[in-house]
Formats: structure tokens, sequence, C-alpha cells
């Protein structure tokens, strides 16, 4: 039974008898308004272009028309299963330009809150993943863990997608009881649960034949691109923003960065469970280690209004490397808002890794770059 | 029996009513059980249990509009849902559920049904090319090497049957098989053929079965992941209807010919109380195993799915089908 994983071997291409298949911007398999135009000779895949824009939404025009507090609600709408961590890095840029110094407790919160929104995003991941694969199950066991996160950070935040919590120089709400203790419940749950995926999902025969060696991606490919998050980690490219130009409270906490070098789907879905469980430890680390203290600064300016000049700053949310670059000249309302998006660079190189697949593996690799499409379009 | 006319025609209008309300009632008995797996209620609202979802499905869909495509063939377009429906309905004529409930009893009933399941899988390649979608397209054309591919092993594995029961009349293979649990032809160590590999004959039967259904984990003709909805994608109102019933008819329809062929069909495995309920017992928890099956495990791919076939199920069964024929030589 070893199926074929000559996948972008070479494969007689007869030129007239390839056709174009638009793939989206309604389709089952790009979770959002993504189109691929394939072309294809019978069920390989000759050539592809993927096709973006359709939702976008003008963030970056929108963060140079808005003061800096107005267009906090913007980011948490870019990527809507891992908000959190894109209003981190916007509000890190910030406060390291115009040098608002920000509360221990509040960092340890932001840290907190970012690794269960992590969570989240890859449990709904997780499921869309083996959804795409043709199981639907699993899908509903993760989306009952993710609801048990969403009703912690509703409980704080006051909603339970698209969060507006993080403040210039803090958080909006301290957390309370309920919720430390509701994490504390959460974490070894879900490692019973992480169990029971690897049982249930990982170890079947037929998803290990559908990932293992399939949609292989070099080094090279992933460097040219600019790929992060799982997808360079899958390939061998210890990168990973906490650990490699670490950030906020990130220092303090001892986690690994788990690496694969098998460049499979299989390997970038393993990183992404094993990311689960660091996540899990970091949230640990942070509930043992939460300082007492105020969450917003006693002092800080009324208007935001960074002094000029050129400011830039990466995270590491649940898709990859998040970049905001901020050129501000001295108004309160930056000058440029640059949103360097990680799944728009994870996306691209699909164009060329995907040439010479079938289109069943196509379409389970990129449910492997786990692509969140307004987030793309921005 | 007396066969007159009127018994015929009676028994001819259970059984498709029977396979009707089969069909209808399996798309429910599916998603409650999909909901069991999932943990969470499925349809509950219309009538005690959602017994009532079926019939008011029916309605909707019956009530919307059958658009054809532009530029699709028309008459193609048309009958392929039909023809998905109607050898399925013909297959319960012969299919009998006891000694005395069968509608038409035949003498060839085994090559009847299978040529009926033949043209099952014409109406996926109708349906697929008549729809002028390209979706559709790929999908028929998967159906075909599908059903190539999986045909060949079924009927290799029932001619073993066939061979042990030196009939092709499906009441002689049940009533060969009626002494005792230790006669069927899962395991019939007290058959006259003491052939110790029939568990995996039935293995391959019951593969083969879920690939000629279109059912997950092979389910390649609709993987809506990739194909939308594959051959149904352009089909709406009743049109969809019927090729959802027909896939639970043709459900049904496997079950029983695994039942018949495998596990004694309406024989008891104690002795006790032979009759229908032995029958119908087998066939539910039969297509149970189905439901679970499909939503547990995620789709193969094509090549998987035919290499399956070809390397392993064909080979497999020719194996057992010569060491059969040796068997009941020496015997």
């Amino acid at each position: 039974m070893n199926a074929p994983v000559e996948t972008n071997a070479p494969i007689e291409i007869q030129p007239d008898e390839t056709f174009i298949l638009n793939v989206g911007p309604q389709h089952p398999a790009t979770h959002g308004v993504l189109r691929v135009k394939m072309e294809m000779n019978g069920e390989y895949i000759v050539d592809a272009e993927t096709v973006i824009g359709y939702i976008h939404r003008m963030h970056e025009k929108m963060g140079e028309i808005k003061t800096y507090p107005q267009f906090l609600m913007n980011l948490s709408r870019m990527d809507y299963l891992g908000a959190l961590g894109y209003s981190h890095g916007h509000v890190l840029v910030v406060e390291k330009a115009s040098a608002i110094e920000v509360p221990e407790r509040a960092e340890y919160i932001r840290a907190i809150m970012v690794e269960l929104n992590r969570i989240a995003s890859h449990l709904f991941w997780f499921g869309a993943f083996v959804m795409d694969l043709g199981g639907f199950s699993p899908l509903m066991y993760a989306l009952q863990d993710r609801e048990h996160i969403l009703d912690m950070l509703e409980a704080v935040t006051g909603s339970r997608l698209t969060y507006c919590y993080f403040r210039f120089g803090g958080v909006y709400n301290d957390i309370d009881d309920d919720f430390i203790s509701a994490a504390r419940k959460f974490i070894p749950r879900m490692r019973k649960s992480l169990k029971k995926y690897h049982k249930l999902v990982t170890g079947n025969i037929i998803f290990r034949k559908r990932l293992e060696g399939v949609a292989p991606l070099s080094k090279e490919i992933c460097r040219k691109y600019g790929a992060s998050s799982a997808v360079a980690r899958g390939s061998g490219i210890n990168f990973d923003v906490r650990k490699n130009e670490p950030y906020s409270v990130y220092p303090e906490f001892d986690f690994d960065i788990p690496v694969y070098h098998e460049c499979d789907s299989m390997a970038r879905y393993m990183v992404r469970m094993d990311e689960i469980e660091q996540s899990l430890r970091i949230v640990e680390q942070g509930l043992a280690k939460l300082p007492d203290g105020p969450v917003m600064p006693k002092k800080k300016p009324k208007i935001i209004k960074p002094p000029a000049g050129d400011y830039y700053q990466a995270v590491e949310t649940a898709r990859g490397s998040f970049g905001v670059r901020l050129v501000s000249d001295g108004d309160k309302i930056p000058y440029r808002l640059k949103l360097r998006s990680p799944t728009y660079s994870n996306m691209h190189l699909f164009d060329e890794a995907c040439k010479g697949m079938m289109i069943m593996d196509a379409l389970a690799f990129m449910g492997s770059l786990d692509l969140v499409i307004p987030e793309i379009d921005r | 029996m007396n066969l007159t006319l009127l018994n015929v025609i009676v028994a001819v209008v259970i059984a498709i009513a029977f396979a009707a309300l089969n069909a209808a009632y399996l798309v429910w008995a599916e998603r409650r059980g999909a909901a069991r797996i999932q943990r969470r209620p499925g349809p509950n609202i219309n009538g005690p249990f959602g017994l009532l979802q079926p019939p008011l499905d029916g309605i909707k869909l019956m009530a919307k509009q059958l658009t054809t495509p532009g530029g699709a063939d028309k008459v193609l377009f048309i009958a392929a849902p039909v023809l998905a429906m109607f050898p399925a309905i013909m297959s319960f004529v012969t299919i009998p559920f006891s000694d005395t409930i069968v509608a038409k009893n035949m003498n060839v009933g085994v090559l009847m049904i299978f040529a009926f399941a033949s043209m099952g899988s014409m109406s996926l390649v109708f349906a697929g090319w008549s729809s002028r979608n390209k979706y559709s397209m790929m999908s028929s054309v998967r159906a075909v090497s599908q059903a190539v591919a999986y045909e060949i092993p079924m009927l290799i594995t029932t001619i073993t049957v066939v061979m042990i029961a030196g009939s092709t009349d499906l009441m002689e293979i049940v009533n060969q098989q009626s002494p005792s649990i230790l006669h069927w032809n899962i395991f019939p160590l007290l058959g006259n053929s003491h052939n110790l590999l029939m568990p995996l004959s039935f293995l391959i039967f019951f593969t083969c079965t879920l690939a000629e259904t279109n059912r997950a984990p092979f389910d390649l003709g609709e993987a809506e992941s990739e194909l939308v909805a594959g051959f149904h994608t352009e089909y709406g109102s009743m049109g969809f209807g019927l090729f959802f019933m027909g896939e639970y008819a043709n459900i049904v329809i496997g079950s029983c010919m695994t039942t018949i062929l495998f596990l004694g069909g309406w024989s008891c495995p104690f002795g006790l109380f032979p009759g229908v309920w032995w029958f119908i017992i087998k066939l539910y928890i039969l297509i149970a195993t189905f439901i679970w099956i499909r939503w547990t495990f995620p789709r193969t791919t094509i090549y998987g799915l035919l290499n399956l076939s070809w390397k392993i199920l064909i080979p497999l069964s020719l194996f057992n089908l010569l060491f059969t024929a040796g068997l009941i030589k020496v015997f």
C-alpha cells in the first residue's frame, strides 16, 4: 500500500489538455474568500495562482487616519481566531515609541491571555484541518475545548472573538480569582484532551498516510517567502520571535520551541499540537508567577503622541511572526502603520510548492498552512 | 409460497416502501448517530426524537425549484438522480428477508443485484458529465475508477461464497448457512468448505461495500473539501434528494448482501426463533457500523484508494477464491 509520495515529481504535461479550475472565492477548503486559480492536468496541479483581496478592509489606511486608541480595536479584526496576539504587537510598538512603562502584572496578564488565545486558535485550526481531510468529528471536540478558553476570556475581556483588551500601558481589566481558578482547571483538562486527540487523530492510519511525506517544504522556500510559525518550524527552521527577539515577559518563562525536520504536512501538524502543550506551560508558569500590583501605569500621557521616528515590533502570534512598523511624525495619528501579517507570507509559498501535487494533497497542504483570510487581506 | 400476480405486486410495493422508508430514516439515523459521536443533540425538534425531520426535509426539497445549469445536458441531468434511486429499489425485489418474505426470488439473485449495483455508478457518471461543472466532472471520473476498482474484489469474494453454497440463489445461500453459527460464511468451521480465511473475505466484502456506496472514508466522489459536493454540486431540489436517498438505499442493499452472504441471513446465532427479526438486527448493526466509520475516519486519497483495491484486495480475494476451490475439492 505504498502510496506514491512523489509529489512535485515531473509529470507529463500536455498543454492542450489542461484546464483552469477556480478554487474559490467560495470553496469549502479555502475557509474564507481566498481564490486559487489552478491549472489542472487531470487531478494534478500544473500551475496555481492565489488571488487575494476579496475582503480587503484597508486596515493600514485606517491606521493612518485614526488616533492610536481609535485604532486599537482594528487589530483584533485582522485575525479573528488569534486576535490578542495582534493587539499585543500594536500596543507594544506604541508603548515602545511613546516610552510608556507597563506594570509587571499587566505584562504577565498579557502573556497569559495571548497564550490562551493561541491555544484556542490552534484548537480551531486542528478541527478545521482534520475537516479538510474529511474527518468531521474532531472539530466538535476541539470546539468544546476552545469554548472553555472563550468563556474565560469573555469573563475578563468582555468579548469572545474580537477582543479589545490591551491598552497602551496595560490591560483594560484585571483578572480575578474566578479566571485564575478556571485557567488552573483548564490546564490539566487540555492536557488530557491533547492525549485524546493524539490517540484519535494523530495515530489514525489514513490521517498519517495523507500527511506523511506529502507537500515537502524546503528550508529555502520557507526563507524565500518569509514563512514563519509552524510552516517554518515544520521545515527545521528554529525561529520563534518569543525566543529569538524576546519581548514582554517571555524571557522569564521556561518553554521550548517545537521544531520538526520532516518538512511535510505531518511536521507542521505536530509543531502546532506541541505548541499547545508549550502554551499550556507558559500559562501555568504565568499563573504561578503572577505578581500583585496595578494593571495600568500611574503615569500615562493623556493623548498618545509618540515622538517622530521609526519603530518596529515583532510578536509571535498563533499564525507566525507579526510585525508592526510605526512611523510617527509626532502627531496624534501615525504617519504610517505597516502591518506585516504572517499568513500573507505563509500563503504565497503555496503557488510554488503545490505544483505537481494532486488537488487533494494540495488542499490538505493548504490546510496545514493555517490560513485566516481576513488576516491576509487586512 | 404461492406466487400469484397479486402477491408479487403487493410484495414489490412493500419492497419499494421498505427501501424508501429506510432511505429517508437512515438520513435521520445518520444525523443522530453523527450527533452522538460529536457530543451534540442533532435533529431533535420536529416530533419525538426529531422523527418528523425526514418527511419535513422531503417536503422542503420537493418545494424547491429544480434548476438546470445553463449548457447542461438536460436529459442526462434529469435522468441521473432517477438512475441513482431506481437500481437500489429494483435490487430490493430479489432480496429475501426471511424464508417467506421475498418479493420475487430468483435463482440468479446474486447476479441481478450486482448488475443493478453497477448501474448505480452510471448515475454518478451521468450526473458529473451532464452538470457541465469541472468539480462534478472530476468527481465522476473518480467515481468510475473507484467503481471499476472495487467491483472486482467484491465480485470475486461473492464468487467464493457462491462456490461454497453451490448456487446463485440468495435463498439457497442462506439455507446453506442456517444450521448453526459455525455454518455462517464469516467463519464456516462446520460448512462444507471449512475455510478459515473467510473472515478475510468478509472484511474485503465490507470494505468494498463501503467503497461502492461512496461512503467515508472512500467518499471521494463527493469529497466536500476538495470537490465542493462532487457529482451533485449542481443539483438542488429533489434531484439532490434522490441522490441522497439513493446513497442510503445502496447502504441498505450492501448491508443486506453482507448479511445474506456472510452472516447467515435470517438464521439465529443460537438456533432460536429464526425469522425476519434476526435479519433486521444484523442489517442495522451493519448500518450502524457504516455510520460509525463515516464519522470516525478522515477521507483517503484517490491513489490510496486505488492502491488498496488493486494491490491488496484483488490479490487477496483471488487467493481466497483459489484456496476455497481447493478446499471444496478436498472435502
